[in-house]
């Protein structure tokens, strides 16, 4: 394991330790943007740069934006927090402890392939190879991804539109 | 790669670290140079001869303010913000093919920081991360207006973004590749007329999409007539109401650091780059009638290239300031339905007349 692989591990399992941690939401929402600054490192060093970039740009750039914009509006401090009720608390600790158990489950018996460096492709990762595998292989996968990506669009606007007569300002 | 390589190549990153401080620090006082002209007056005259000592008297007063924390503000995340926007805007700097090559024996050495295979993506993903330093900023600052500044610049960059992103998904169909130094070597042409060389520059065959572009990279900049986050009228100072000294001073940098990162973009993707009319022309006679060896021709060129690249971007500098001094500033909601309603539907017009275009062979 690299020196690299370690530091962005250890950064990355940090950041999220304190995306749960924190008592202040922006805090919160700062260290959720370290972390996928982390994972965009791990990426790259799996030899992915289209993933890290848009990663980046999607989750760091767009989504967490937004998601700080919504805490700012809102308001959100420590005073404010709403106490959430025992019973609800340890309903999340069970099933976020049965999801980790799968996911250790189904990692248990993984077995790196490792590469061979004579056959090993350079390539692979970067977007042309990416764009070939996606509109080829993963054709009808992708284009029903963007149905779902529409579908929640026109959820959107309805919600969003305007009726008839009515001012929003 | 052997280490004298790597070490031209560190010391390509530090010189376009330095400019791109230098170009900011100097666009300050273009800035005030510039609104004086166009205003009729004087301008900045005293400091040094013509005024050229202005930046520093500026970057001494701002220095030696006294530094200012506001009751109940959030110390950490105070002095956090400016740091970012700075860190930001000067990280995207980092891929801009400022020039082609320059060959000394065995050496060759890249005028670029970095070139990677998604520049395109590194740039657009760097300008989308440069509203957290004024987010941040603002919402630390405990001031009603700082935070309805960094409100305002937040929803601002998400809705341009949008549009920028789709005018540069028309690019990207043209050009086939993400990486900013093979856009930029497309743009060459080896035509032997001026004006076929510069039919073959992007902005040529984008005429819409620059448009699209340009109005969104004011937009993420936070220059007028976009400059709402930190609309005076409204809002005091914005997202910096609160700021005093060096750490206010920052914020003023990174904005021209943008502006700075926004025209080398701009020139890079739209206006051919280092690229200049009659360069094959001029390198073929330096070799024939001159007597130069090809690579020293070829060093020539990429020199002139280098330079013409700064003159597009000074050009670009010059527009930002002309327009800010030029036109009043939109209000809010007039804003958003530029970004939304018109220039959203418009960049995908013009993705499906490029797709069009391409398909009846048009351009390619």
């Amino acid at each position: 394991m690299s020196p690299l692989f370690l530091f962005l591990s250890f950064v990355a399992l940090l950041s999220a330790l304190g995306v749960i941690l924190a008592k202040n939401p922006v805090h919160s929402v700062l260290f959720l943007i370290l972390t996928f600054f982390t994972l965009s490192g791990h990426y790259l060093l799996l030899n992915a740069q289209f993933l890290a970039a848009v990663n980046i740009i999607v989750y760091a750039g767009a989504i967490m934006v937004l998601f700080l914009f919504v805490i700012m509006f809102l308001n959100l401090n420590e005073e404010t927090e709403p106490h959430k009720p025992t019973l609800a608390k340890v309903a999340a600790a069970i099933a976020g402890g049965s999801l980790l158990l799968i996911l250790v489950a189904a990692m248990r018996n993984i077995n790196p392939a490792g590469y061979d460096p004579a056959t090993f492709d350079s390539q692979i990762g970067m977007v042309d190879r990416l764009g070939l595998v996606l509109f080829q292989q993963y054709a009808l996968p992708f284009e029903l991804a963007s149905v779902l990506l529409l579908a929640a669009m026109v959820g959107a606007v309805m919600l969003g539109k305007r009726e008839t007569g009515e001012r929003n300002f | 790669m052997t280490l004298p390589a790597l070490g031209w190549q560190g010391l390509v990153v530090l010189v376009v670290f330095g400019v791109s401080l230098l170009i900011a620090t100097y666009s300050t006082y273009a800035e005030r140079v510039i609104a004086a002209f166009l205003q009729d007056r004087v301008g900045p005259d005293r400091a040094g001869p013509f005024g050229l000592l202005q930046p520093l008297a500026d970057a001494v007063k701002l220095f030696t303010k006294e530094e200012f924390f506001p009751a109940g503000a959030n110390r950490a995340l105070f002095v956090f913000g400016p740091c970012l926007a700075m860190t930001t805007a000067l990280m995207s700097s980092a891929v801009i093919p400022f020039g082609n090559v320059l060959q000394f024996g065995e050496t060759v050495v890249h005028l670029q920081g970095i070139e990677i295979n998604v520049g395109m993506l590194y740039v657009f993903g760097m300008v989308s991360l440069g509203v957290y330093g004024i987010m941040i900023g603002g919402w630390a600052s405990n001031n009603k207006f700082s935070l309805l500044g960094a409100i305002r610049a937040a929803s601002q960059n998400i809705s341009y973004e949008i549009a920028m992103g789709l005018a540069l998904i028309a690019v990207l169909m043209i050009s086939q590749t993400l990486s900013l130094r093979e856009i930029t070597i497309q743009q060459a042409s080896a035509a032997p007329f001026v004006w076929q060389d510069i039919f073959n520059w992007n902005v040529m065959k984008q005429p819409l999409g620059f448009i699209i572009f340009i109005v969104c990279a004011f937009a993420e900049t936070n220059r007028t007539p976009f400059d709402l986050p930190e609309c005076e009228t409204e809002l005091i100072g914005g997202y910096h109401t609160e700021y005093s000294s060096m750490k206010m001073g920052l914020y003023l940098f990174a904005e021209y650091i943008n502006v700075f990162v926004a025209s080398a973009v701009m020139s890079v993707l739209y206006f051919g780059g280092f690229n200049f009319p009659f360069q094959y022309d001029l390198r073929s006679w330096l070799v024939s009638s001159q007597g130069l060896e090809l690579v020293t021709a070829q060093n020539i060129i990429t020199i002139l290239g280098l330079v013409g690249l700064f003159a597009k971007i000074f050009g670009f500098i010059f527009f930002f300031m002309w327009v800010r001094w030029t036109l009043p500033r939109f209000r809010y909601d007039q804003l958003m339905r530029l970004g939304w309603t018109i220039l959203i539907p418009l960049a995908i017009f013009n993705i499906m007349l490029t797709g069009g275009l391409i398909t009846f062979g048009v351009i390619k």
